[in-house]
């Protein structure tokens, strides 16, 4: 019989059971629900071992593709490895291989990518402090085109990690990261799929990641990138973009300032209200949400409204409070 | 040859798939009971509406009566009466019209919706 291995312990599964009644018949108090493969509470990620197809149906492609399933639903085909879908599987050493400002208060951050590190363009990874604390930053490099791993790292009032790499780090010092998580990322397979990118503060370092990784997939359908701060001096890789969007005719970029006097290059708007106002009918289209978790959750909403798939929103809240 | 169930007869899993978002749409639309899904994380509460429409549509689901009252108590709490429910019924409805779904299979789905009413609103 197929054995299943969670949390460091080995489970022998019975004759046609699923992962998720052999984890619970041996005691395992793993999250579920509906227990039909609908409510998607107890999806977890298999890291060996290939989900049965009908454990990944209804599952957005993103997950899909880095193997998430239900195991409500899941009979092994054979042994497996499985997480919860946040579990931290390894992490690793690396060297900072430079460090700049973007604007006063975000610094990007450049970090060797460590030999088989995988991850796509848009996700995450948690980065450690000496003192071992965690914090989570969106990757802004392109695995195809960028030799580094780039982090934005937006400078927060005491932060523990953004004050530590802000004070302490130098180039070709030794940090820890964790593995690239998460399913903000470019899905290919639908080149001409209009795409758009609505991101305030440093949660430009995802989208322009994933912009660029569009691109260099050969993407053909327009890319509408609105990156919104309260002030100019928020904005940033203000030239990069320009540039990008001169090479790129099917690429658009609108800098959005939301106070005070607005310069002739940008747009006095709240970037997703002038995404939404210039873009109405959004059924279709794919859209990618980061920043602020207000603005994140308001703008999911108002983009489903406006017509997108639901399976078509991507989201990264980030959590600018914790310090 | 069995008689094909009302989940087959409406199109099974795909119908579902293709009923979520326009259902989904027309709820948070609703002035009468968006106020329940605020600062709901949207993916969740989309595998919610579909496994309500699984429910409906007749389809394969295990949930009991039990789970529906633990799953909606919190929401009794803050006010949630047959007024919201009949909303609900509506917005159901009107999917399924949407969607073409003949009368007399809109009407076999509101009543297996309908036959939830008393274990959603803990009675």
């Amino acid at each position: 019989m197929p054995r299943i291995l969670f949390d460091n312990q080995e489970y022998e599964s019975g004759p046609g059971e699923t992962i998720l009644d052999c984890l619970t018949r041996h005691g395992v108090p793993a999250p579920h629900s509906c227990r039909s493969g609908l409510c998607h509470t107890c999806m977890m990620r298999a890291l060996k071992g290939t989900p049965s197809g009908e454990s990944q149906r209804g599952l957005k492609d993103a997950l899909v593709l880095q193997n998430y399933f239900l195991p409500c639903v899941c009979v092994p085909p054979g042994d497996m490895s499985v997480v919860l879908p946040d579990a931290e599987t390894f992490r690793t050493d690396t060297v900072v291989t430079r460090l700049d400002r973007l604007n006063p208060e975000i610094i990007r951050l450049r970090l060797a990518r460590p030999e088989n590190y995988q991850y796509r363009a848009g996700q995450y990874l948690t980065l450690f402090n000496a003192d071992g604390v965690g914090r989570s930053y969106s990757l802004a490099s392109v695995p195809a085109l960028d030799g580094d791993l780039e982090l934005h790292i937006h400078r927060v009032p005491g932060g523990v990690v953004s004050g530590w790499v802000d004070d302490r780090l130098q180039a070709g010092a030794t940090v820890s990261i964790g593995e690239a998580l998460g399913d903000c990322f470019y899905v290919p397979g639908r080149p001409d799929q209009p795409l758009l990118l609505i991101g305030t503060g440093s949660g430009l370092a995802p989208l322009y990641g994933i912009a660029r990784d569009a691109l260099q997939q050969g993407h053909t359908g327009p890319i509408k990138l609105y990156h919104g701060s309260s002030t100019p001096d928020g904005l940033y890789l203000v030239q990069e973009l320009q540039d990008l969007a001169l090479k790129n005719p099917g690429f658009d970029y609108r800098p959005c300032v939301s106070r005070g006097n607005a310069p002739a290059w940008t747009v006095r708007a709240r970037a997703d209200d002038r995404a939404l106002e210039e873009n109405p009918n959004l059924a279709g289209w794919r859209i990618y949400v980061c920043g602020n978790p207000d603005m994140v959750n308001h703008t999911k909403r108002r983009a489903f409204l406006a017509g997108a798939s639901l399976s078509d929103i991507s989201a990264d809240p980030f959590l600018p409070s914790l310090p | 040859m069995t008689n094909p169930s009302l989940f087959e007869k409406i199109g099974g899993e795909a119908a579902v798939n293709a009923a979520v978002d326009i259902f989904y749409r027309k709820v948070l639309a609703d002035k009468r009971i968006n106020q329940f899904f605020e600062g709901v994380d949207m993916e969740k509460q989309a595998a919610k509406q579909k496994s309500f429409l699984t429910v409906a549509f007749g389809g394969p689901n295990k949930y009991t009566g039990k789970d529906l009252r633990d799953a909606h108590a919190h929401l009794v709490k803050r006010g949630l009466n047959d007024s919201h429910f009949d909303a609900v019924m509506e917005n159901l409805g009107a999917t399924l019209t949407e969607l073409k779904v003949p009368a007399d299979l809109i009407a076999q789905a509101a009543a297996v919706a309908e036959s939830t009413r008393n274990d959603v609103l803990g009675r």
